[in-house]
């Protein structure tokens, strides 16, 4: 299918969208004293610009408070830790209990969840589960050891503040001797920010749900089509995507028409940079502290070898291309030659990209590639298994019969290399045979908009816009932790629970049924689950449950990797097991930030 | 709904009864299997054989990536028609018997008792769309109209404000004016409960009211309503608007509009049955989302009893109407 483009005739915005790669001296311009000077104008230990303050030790006073921000040339509040965007990153050690004294400056309450941090419950920092939030003029304590290692971060989970600018990394460096060694090691975090108050965003998502998309197909790319594939092929590209008033460029709710793409709180103008020298190995800690983008990694002329996928390490695997769920963290290593590397994240849609550089001298840069161009959703984004496309379900190509065959004359097998051999597999697909769904009740009422019968459970598909791009792109199936599973033990209960939405009314929910209508899902305490996520939208969900492991099953039941969020791709099944090791109330929710506020979002009960 | 931007050439195509080509097709007898059916347009570019659980890693890059254009099966058109059966199982309908009760997950246990989070799906929204504000001239005459619509509420029941009417000679003519309870009922469709006064030259008229407003397949904006009156009297009335995305800020827009009553109305000029309808396009331009002017141009009929009265008038039962106006919201 050919890649939609934009229409010429919306040439007006792009100016726009220059602009909105930032203010090259943009972001935390403070001057407000000594504590909170501006992070991206220091030199830390000589090596960076731009780097957030790093805190370590097993005691932290973290503030929070409005700050005055200028990311755009828009002079705004933002509400910062300690008055830096990203917040100061905590460095902590394995084994430690650390304290951290949280104080609320502001005038509505505030929290800070650690995110993919084992901790007790009480200390888990979510408002209305976990904790009661923290008061305006008040301080709490959080006090928990530290049990694990890695690249973690932390954020609000409170109102909107997480996309006002309440996010850092957490470093936890193992107790003994880490078993990755680098020469230098950078956090690379990415964030998205709008001058528009997040609220009224909504309102407009809630008033016209693709109010940001300016990727919709038009009459010119119809013509387009009819010229170049003929009638009848340019009406059934969008017969079944308008009978079912479904949008195939849906690819984000939140596009760079508002948006401006950060990395380490620096806008692309500003050129967030690390400095290395040339031959020496560079860790760097991916971080997807964004609202609602997912960025899609590379750095043009290196490879990435990935070390450790949410904090925990894994076999590592050599790539070109990373797609960074929101909330997802992933740490690679490069080896930079002597010369300047852009670090380049485009958004999903691609309508913007937050970029860096790594330089073997400050003021150094390499070429920024423009963004690849938006590709519409397939029907396998849309069906899973029946809709072909990224999942075809071969199994089901069997029972064509010649006649039929016999249409598909632009079908160049030769070019496609299609293993008929491959045709025979179907039975060894997906533990024997179709996946049987299971939608619940409220998933057949006005809060959903499709329902999937058939999903995919491919973990090699990197996604749609990554699919054939020529590059080495990581998918879930490159992911296996070192180590193997926690619990050696097989799932003794399953919970299957279907994403939903409704695309056209703005409403995110689980099983068809907000959080509002929701009542908690119980895990037995010390049990082992099976988790089944079936995603019967066009979007990916990052789900992220708190206080436990997700560990991911490849398709046909084997551990895979460990996790603390696990996207959904549109259409697909996917499985994991979560050990009820921790007691109390936890959340559980799309870590897209207006789709857990619109109700994609359940509480846990451990007991 | 107002929402609707997707490409909807291939709608306005169908609409034309260009469609002769599925028509057949959906017949033809190589249409044998679900699996079929739910292929249309199937895209072979995009297939990831790597995908395959079963298949080695290694053989993703030598399948799949680089194929490129060899895979394009857009000639592959074989369940066109058919597509319609599958499509439909995938959205609405009722739940089946063995479907889960998404409340089983509980095992009973209800939220603790810190007052659990307060969400974004209980809060309450407010809008107001002013889809025509318009100025109407035809041959002889001129004229202001407004159309516009508030909601305030939930995602699922909110009150429905719906205001339409004309101006001219700085009097109002004819308004009608109804404050309904909307109710999601379907995906895309709600209903609407409520009441209805019309205002202007005349007597007041009152109305109950019930009707269905939503989306309906290839984006079609339609709003259909019932109206019980005073004295036996009754009405109905159907909108329906479809956006054309030229670009992604230009945007054809066309809507029609037909009046139906139960029984004469003489003060109000009007016959039973089919009493007037209107089909017109306006072309608007979106400086931003909310704001939006357009030009436009509508025939208007009127027929049967109501076309009588106009004619006894020595008014003209058709006209076109040439309108210039704004289209915003909030």
């Amino acid at each position: 299918m050919k890649p939609h483009s934009r229409s010429r005739l919306i040439l007006p915005d792009l100016p726009r969208r220059q602009f909105l790669q930032g203010l090259a001296a943009g972001g935390v311009m403070l001057g407000l004293g000594p504590l909170i000077t501006p992070a991206w104008a220091r030199e830390a230990d000589g090596t960076a610009i731009g780097t957030a303050k790093v805190l370590t030790g097993t005691e932290f006073d973290l503030t929070i408070a409005e700050t005055p921000i200028n990311f755009t040339g828009t002079p705004r509040m933002a509400t910062s830790i300690n008055g830096s965007i990203p917040a100061p990153t905590l460095r902590w050690r394995e084994g430690d209990t650390v304290t951290l004294r949280v104080t609320n400056r502001l005038a509505e309450d505030t929290s800070i969840h650690w995110h993919g941090i084992l901790l007790p419950f009480q200390m888990d920092g979510v408002p209305g589960i976990s904790f009661k939030g923290i008061p305006p003029g008040e301080t709490f304590t959080y006090r928990f050891k530290v049990v694990q290692t890695g690249t973690y971060w932390y954020h609000s989970h409170s109102g909107m503040q997480e996309q006002t600018g309440m996010y850092g990394a957490i470093i936890i460096d193992p107790a003994d001797a880490d078993p990755i060694r680098a020469d230098r090691d950078y956090v690379v975090q990415l964030s998205d920010w709008t001058d528009e108050d997040p609220v009224r965003v909504f309102d407009k998502l809630k008033m016209q749900s693709d109010y940001y998309n300016f990727n919709q197909p038009t009459a010119v790319d119809f013509f387009r089509d009819v010229a170049n594939e003929g009638f009848s092929a340019a009406i059934s590209k969008r017969k079944m995507w308008n009978q079912m008033r479904m949008n195939p460029t849906d690819l984000a709710d939140i596009s760079a028409y508002t948006y401006t793409y950060l990395m380490n709180g620096t806008t692309p103008a500003g050129n967030w940079t690390g400095l290395f020298r040339p031959g020496e190995k560079v860790r760097l800690r991916f971080i997807n502290g964004a609202a609602m983008t997912f960025f899609d990694v590379r750095i043009p002329g290196l490879k990435m070898t990935v070390i450790q996928a949410d904090g925990q390490n894994i076999e590592p695997v050599t790539v070109d291309e990373i797609r960074i769920g929101v909330a997802e963290t992933y740490d690679v290593l490069v080896t930079p030659g002597d010369e300047a590397y852009t670090i380049f994240a485009q958004s999903m849609d691609r309508t913007g990209f937050s970029r860096g550089t790594l330089a073997p001298r400050a003021g150094m840069t390499a070429a920024v590639p423009a963004p690849d161009k938006p590709e519409p959703l397939t029907m396998g984004d849309m069906m899973g298994d029946m809709g072909g496309g990224a999942a075809m379900d071969h199994a089901g190509m069997e029972s064509m019969d010649h006649g039929s065959m016999a249409g598909m004359a632009g079908m160049n097998h030769g070019g496609m290399a299609m293993d008929h051999g491959a045709h025979a597999m179907g039975g060894g697909m997906a533990m024997g045979g179709p996946v049987r769904v299971r939608h619940a009740k409220s998933e057949y009422g006005p809060s959903t908009d499709m329902r999937v019968d058939t999903p995919r459970t491919n973990l090699d598909d990197p996604g749609i816009g990554l699919r054939n791009n020529g590059r080495r792109v990581l998918t879930y199936a490159d992911l296996h932790t070192i180590g193997g599973p926690i619990d050696p033990r097989g799932p003794e209960r399953e919970i299957e629970l279907h994403l939903t939405g409704n695309m056209e009314r703005y409403t995110w929910s689980l099983d068809g049924l907000e959080f509002g209508k929701s009542t908690p899902v119980h895990f037995r305490y010390g049990e082992r689950l099976r988790v089944i996520l079936v995603n019967d939208t066009m979007m990916t969900h990052p789900m992220h449950m708190h206080g436990m492991w997700s560990e991911l099953e490849s398709p046909d039941g084997r551990f895979q990797v460990r996790k603390h969020v696990i996207n959904v791709q549109p259409a697909q099944r996917v499985t994991s097991l979560v050990t009820a090791d921790a007691l109390g109330r936890w959340a559980w929710h799309c870590h897209l930030f207006l789709h857990m506020h619109a109700g994609m979002f359940r509480e846990i009960v451990v007991a | 709904m107002m929402n609707n931007r997707v490409n909807k050439i291939a709608a306005a195509v169908l609409a034309l009864s260009v469609s002769s080509v599925w028509a057949e097709e959906a017949t033809s007898p190589a249409k044998t299997s679900g699996e079929q059916e739910a292929m249309p347009g199937m895209d072979h570019g995009a297939m990831d054989h790597g995908s395959m659980p079963g298949m080695k890693q290694g053989s993703r890059s030598g399948t799949t990536q680089g194929s490129g254009k060899a895979g394009d099966m857009s000639n592959m058109n074989h369940g066109d028609g058919g597509m319609d059966s599958g499509s439909m199982s995938m959205q609405g309908g009722s739940a089946p018997p063995d479907a889960r009760d998404p409340q089983a997950y509980s095992g009973g246990y209800d939220f603790g008792p810190i007052p659990r989070p307060r969400m974004g799906d209980v809060d309450k929204f407010g809008s107001l769309l002013i889809d025509r504000l318009e100025s109407v001239r035809t041959r002889d005459n001129s004229s202001t109209v407004y159309d516009l619509q508030a909601r305030f509420g939930r995602d699922y029941d909110r009150a429905v404000l719906k205001a339409e009417g004309d101006v001219a000679s700085g009097k109002l003519q004819d308004a009608r004016t109804e404050l309904l309870w909307g109710h999601a009922v379907a995906t895309f469709w709600d209903t609407q409960l409520g009441v209805r006064y019309d205002s202007g030259v005349g007597p007041g008229r009152g109305w109950l009211a019930f009707g269905i407003q939503g989306l309906a397949p290839y984006w079609f904006n339609v709003d259909a309503t019932a109206y019980a009156g005073e004295q036996g009297r009754s009405a109905f009335r159907f909108a329906a608007e479809y956006e054309l995305l030229l670009t992604q800020k230009l945007i054809l827009q066309p809507r029609v509009e037909a009046n139906f009553y139960g029984k004469r109305d003489a003060a109000h000029a009007l016959g039973s049955g089919l009493s007037d309808l209107a089909a017109g396009v306006r072309l608007r331009y979106e400086i931003r989302r909310e704001f939006a002017p357009y030009i436009g141009v509508e025939r208007a009929a009127k027929f049967g009893g109501t076309a009588d009265y106009a004619r006894a008038a020595g008014e003209d039962t058709k006209v076109t109407r040439f309108v210039a106006g704004v289209r915003f919201w909030y």
